[in-house]
């Protein structure tokens, strides 16, 4: 592949991360972004490598790829340079664990049956006893019906982890090109062969699409729209405070959220400190296309949830939030794969909250397409030909 | 009586003189601010529990200010509410009219069961003020360095001498009226610095700061003894500034040096000065959280922007009005001249009303002034020359200038708040109120001519006022519903 | 040497002066009624009381609100700008470390209980 160009649209983490997998191939890369680099949705997320919110499926398996690939690469980018290493500071890479806490004896049952296909799948999921989960939570809220500790579950900055791998794939053949904003196709025989954008034209044999709440835009403006839409997320941010939250902490609820297809306001208790000492709060879900106005009632609601599972939390002062969009596709699954109806264009996103846990699996996913070569697992479900992409379905969403 | 709801955010000269006239157009208010008493930092008096019996001593302008302050208090139409923070700004949904849903919280500062309340007024008028902007030098975080607000703010305000060996330094003529106030409260000022040098003056005024700074509202309230005081007792030196401050855990000395025009150090004028309280001030940052979350546009360059607002003091965002020092720093005489304009269109008054040709008048001679104080107090472009490596640029996350510079210089195409994220300058408590302008103009210059990336749909370009919470509320007290708008606040406290 | 109150005796403004005490990290501190809780400390000699993430002290820096330095905890709430917050007699305060947490001296006052296991063996 060597001298082969690729641009990589979106430099965001799955972009970041596949214009990596891409440069380590041998492929010279382009990646441009209309904004700056991980400072859209990137920037306004909470950082979560989870296995312990995902069903047994498809996404489950992408989880635990990218999982098992974190810890590998965070090591290779340490190793390769002195600023290689302390890019990798920076991320603040934490496998912390989660905890899933049930506060009903139906969300206890729901909690139990989960994690045991979750086990059945591979995932470590212990449960807590209550004095085992005080241990491990001491200010957790003792009113609670079942607890499950998922050790696998981590965290990291995640827009200095999106500037790792990209300050990375840039020590290879990479360029980055910021303000420089998508306007249209050149195609030839039908194939993609170059991008019109702001700051000119830019051609190449291979175009990934990872763009992120923006990538049905893009794809729209190349001629191949696909349907992946924005759904807003807040989070809350304290003070910094004295140890609290120990783990990443989260109600059950959370599971049945992620994979909704309610368009309203939901919301769950996401708990968790970072190491600067603040208190980030989620989250909540909405379907409001790109609305980035503050809703009181929304962030009201996301306090009352943590407060359930926190109640030592009611004197921290709240001194931010921020809202992001997160990317999904109708179907809950992201898409890794070749357009079907333009030659020469990639799509790789719509992983809503979970993209920056499924960035790196889905870059090696793609780099493995893209060379022909067997993937790690099974690709199919994330092909880009699926109806939902191609926005062939209707959602009782659109409705 | 036009019926009109009208919101008044900030009791200073703006926000009362928009009271007024709102009420004078027939209009309903409902007058809010922080603070316990009524007229901001300029009309800061001591509080009531020390029974003042001549409150008058230090105010510019008393028997005017009093009149005032009883008609709103008296007035049938007018709701005062003290010690209450706008902590958010709600913008209604796409096509709907109107200001933005106001968000409250009654109680002590910083409290824990304050009432949350939310009002949804028919204008709002934002009349915010402004804060000092102190630029970074080494040692500035050390404790006895104050800004020179907050070393007349304790005078005034308490009757507490910050120190015993004064210097005040920076640029504007604010810094007269602050050494005034600490030699009436009893401290020694060894110097007060104007950092430009005589000549930058001159062309934006006349010989005598102390004459200037009469007219600059701000500064009035003391100015009738500040000239024979300041003239008689204290050293004013233009050109030199504070370079340095040094001490174990508290200030004991500061290092000061001669500067050039473009404030670039002359080496070897350095001199050292026992102090044991330093009091800067390089200018004011506007209070912009609450017009950016209302959605109103700015004007200005990064680093120093102001509200921009049309002939009527209307912002770009519908039904909200702005007045004051977030439009521009022009002084309390120009605050109330916008502040009654605003007040009177927000109120619904007929713009052919006879008094808004003079209000107009006195508004441009203020903002006259206001160009004249920024000609005659720039900040020099190389002030940064006194920066060293391990100088602070954020005081709440301790970031270094070095430090600054690598993430800014080292990452890849990183949009500000990527660099923020990656630095954390501007992410601790302060929500970059101190450093967010020092840090957007630090970072420009080490980017050199910065790329102006384009907003992503939705993503507010993230500049240095953008903060979706105005003040900090407590995860409880976010929690509890909103009581109705009539409700009072519980009283706390002994 | 340091910060103090103007006397009363002197104090153009005629004021009057009504006692009050506060204890700061259990120790009593007297000041008058209408004083913030930062004019207190001040006015007790004391010019610094925060200490920032590397441990430097910090006191008060802008005397009305924006800088956030001033932080301590009064009757249990943590992270009150002592230059806003007005002192009332008995008010408990305690010092602040750069994370909320409070510096030695009683913590009965604090919302995080000492606790024994908590990962770094040190909460407070």
């Amino acid at each position: 592949m060597c001298g082969t160009r690729a641009v990589v649209v979106g430099a965001g983490i799955v972009g970041a991360a596949c214009a990596r997998e891409l440069a380590l191939a041998g492929f010279a890369v382009t990646v441009v972004d209309r904004g700056g680099a991980a400072s859209a949705t990137t920037a306004h997320g909470e950082g979560n490598i989870l296995l312990s919110d995902k069903g047994p499926g498809p996404e489950l398996e992408l989880a635990k790829l990218s999982r098992q690939l974190w810890p590998q690469v965070l090591a290779e980018i340490a190793d390769r340079s002195a600023s290689g290493a302390e890019s990798v500071r920076a991320v603040e890479w934490e496998p912390k664990g989660g905890i899933v806490v049930a506060t009903t004896a139906g969300g206890a049952r729901a909690l139990a049956r989960f994690a045991a296909g979750q086990r059945a799948a591979g995932v470590r999921a212990e449960h807590l006893d209550a004095g085992q989960l005080a241990a491990i939570e001491p200010l957790l809220t003792r009113d609670h019906q079942a607890a499950v500790y998922y050790p696998d579950d981590a965290q990291v900055q995640p827009a200095a982890a999106a500037t790792a791998l990209l300050a990375d794939a840039l020590t290879f053949r990479c360029e980055l090109r910021t303000g420089c904003d998508v306007l249209g196709a050149v195609t030839r025989g039908g194939r993609l062969i170059g991008l019109r954008t702001s700051t000119g034209l830019l051609e190449a044999e291979l175009f990934v699409n990872a763009a992120g709440p923006w990538a049905g835009e893009v794809a729209a403006r190349l001629g191949a729209p696909i349907d992946v839409r924005p759904r807003r997320g807040d989070v809350l941010v304290t003070t910094p405070l004295p140890p609290t939250v120990f783990h990443k902490v989260y109600d059950a609820d959370y599971v049945g959220a992620v994979s909704s297809d309610d368009g309203g306001l939901q919301t769950s208790a996401v708990v968790e400190s970072t190491r600067a000492g603040s208190v980030l709060l989620g989250s909540s879900r909405r379907r409001v296309g790109f609305d980035d106005r503050l809703r009181p009632e929304v962030l009201a609601a996301v306090a009352t949830k943590a407060l359930r599972l926190f109640p030592v939390l009611a004197t921290a002062s709240v001194m931010r939030a921020y809202g992001g969009f997160r990317p999904y596709v109708p179907d809950h699954l992201p898409v890794v794969g070749a357009d079907p109806r333009l030659a020469g264009l990639w799509h790789a996103g719509g992983h809503e909250g979970a993209g920056i846990g499924l960035s790196l699996g889905t870059a090696q996913l793609l780099r493995a397409l893209v060379l022909g070569r067997p993937a790690p697992i099974d690709t199919a479900p994330f092909q880009a030909d699926r109806p939902a992409v191609l926005g062939q379905t209707s959602t009782q969403e659109d409705s | 009586m036009t019926g009109r709801q009208v919101a008044v955010v900030g009791a200073g000269p703006a926000g009362l003189a928009a009271a007024r006239a709102a009420l004078g157009a027939g209009a309903e208010v409902t007058l809010i601010d922080a603070a316990r008493q009524l007229g901001g930092q300029y009309h800061r008096t001591p509080p009531e529990e020390y029974a003042a019996s001549r409150p008058e001593a230090l105010q510019h302008g008393w028997p005017a200010f009093a009149k005032l302050r009883r008609e709103l208090l008296g007035h049938p139409r007018c709701a005062w509410w003290p010690e209450t923070s706008v902590w958010a700004l709600e913008r209604r949904d796409p096509g709907q009219q109107g200001p933005p849903r106001v968000h409250l919280l009654r109680g002590p500062a910083d409290g824990s069961h304050r009432v949350r309340q939310i009002l949804e007024p028919d204008a709002l008028v934002l009349a915010c003020g402004a804060h000092d902007r102190v630029l970074p030098f080494p040692g500035w975080e050390l404790p006895g360095v104050f800004t020179a607000g907050a070393a007349q703010t304790l005078a005034k305000g308490e009757r507490l001498m910050v120190g015993e060996q004064v210097v005040v330094a920076g640029s504007g003529p604010f810094l007269l009226p602050v050494a005034a106030s600490l030699v009436e409260a009893g401290s020694r000022v060894l110097a007060v610095l104007e950092a430009n040098p005589a000549a930058v003056l001159a062309r934006g005024w006349s010989r005598k700061p102390w004459q200037l700074a009469a007219q600059l509202g701000k500064a009035g309230e003391l100015i009738d003894f500040t000239g024979q005081l300041v003239r008689g007792r204290v050293p004013f030196r233009t050109g030199r500034t504070v370079i340095e401050a040094r001490g174990a855990g508290r200030v004991e000395e500061v290092v000061t040096a001669r500067l050039r025009p473009d404030w670039s150090v002359v080496r070897g004028s350095e001199r050292t000065l026992a102090v044991d309280a330093v009091c800067v001030s390089h200018g004011f940052s506007p209070q912009l959280e609450l017009p950016v979350a209302a959605g109103c546009a700015l004007r200005g360059t990064p680093g120093a922007q102001f509200v921009q607002t049309d002939a009527r003091q209307r912002t770009t965002a519908d039904g909200v009005w702005a007045a004051g020092e977030i439009t521009g720093i022009a002084g309390a005489p120009a605050a109330r001249a916008e502040g009654a304009v605003a007040g009177w269109y927000a109120g619904g008054g007929s713009p052919a009303a006879r008094a808004l040709p003079a209000l107009r008048r006195s508004r441009d001679q203020g903002r006259d002034f206001a160009a004249r104080l920024a000609r005659a107090h720039p900040i020099g472009a190389a002030w940064p020359g006194w920066l060293g490596p391990r100088t602070l640029v954020c005081r709440c996350e301790e970031t270094d200038y070095a430090t600054l510079c690598r993430a800014v210089q080292e990452q890849p195409g990183a949009a500000a708040r990527t660099a923020k994220l990656a630095t954390r300058a501007g992410l601790g408590p302060c929500q970059a109120r101190v450093c967010g302008p020092t840090v957007t103009e630090l970072a420009a210059r080490l980017r050199g001519a910065a790329p102006d990336a384009v907003p992503a749909d939705g993503l507010p370009a993230a500049g240095p006022h953008h903060r979706p919470f105005a003040q900090p509320i407590r995860l409880g007290e976010l929690a509890r519903p909103p009581e109705p708008p009539d409700a009072a606040p519980e009283h706390h406290g002994a | 040497m340091t910060a103090r109150l103007i006397p009363a005796a002197c104090d153009a403004t005629g004021r009057r002066e009504q006692p009050l005490r506060i204890t700061v990290n259990g120790e009593p501190l007297d000041g008058i009624a209408g004083q913030s809780i930062a004019g207190v400390l001040l006015a007790a000699g004391r010019p610094s009381w925060r200490t920032g993430p590397s441990g430097a002290q910090r006191g008060l820096f802008c005397g009305i609100g924006a800088c956030f330095d001033c932080l301590v905890t009064i009757n249990g709430d943590r992270d009150v700008r002592a230059c806003l917050r007005r002192a009332h007699d008995g008010d408990t305060v305690h010092t602040q470390r750069r994370d909320g947490a409070h510096h030695s001296g009683d913590q009965d006052a604090s919302t995080v209980p000492r606790d024994s296991d908590s990962p770094d063996g040190s909460v407070l």
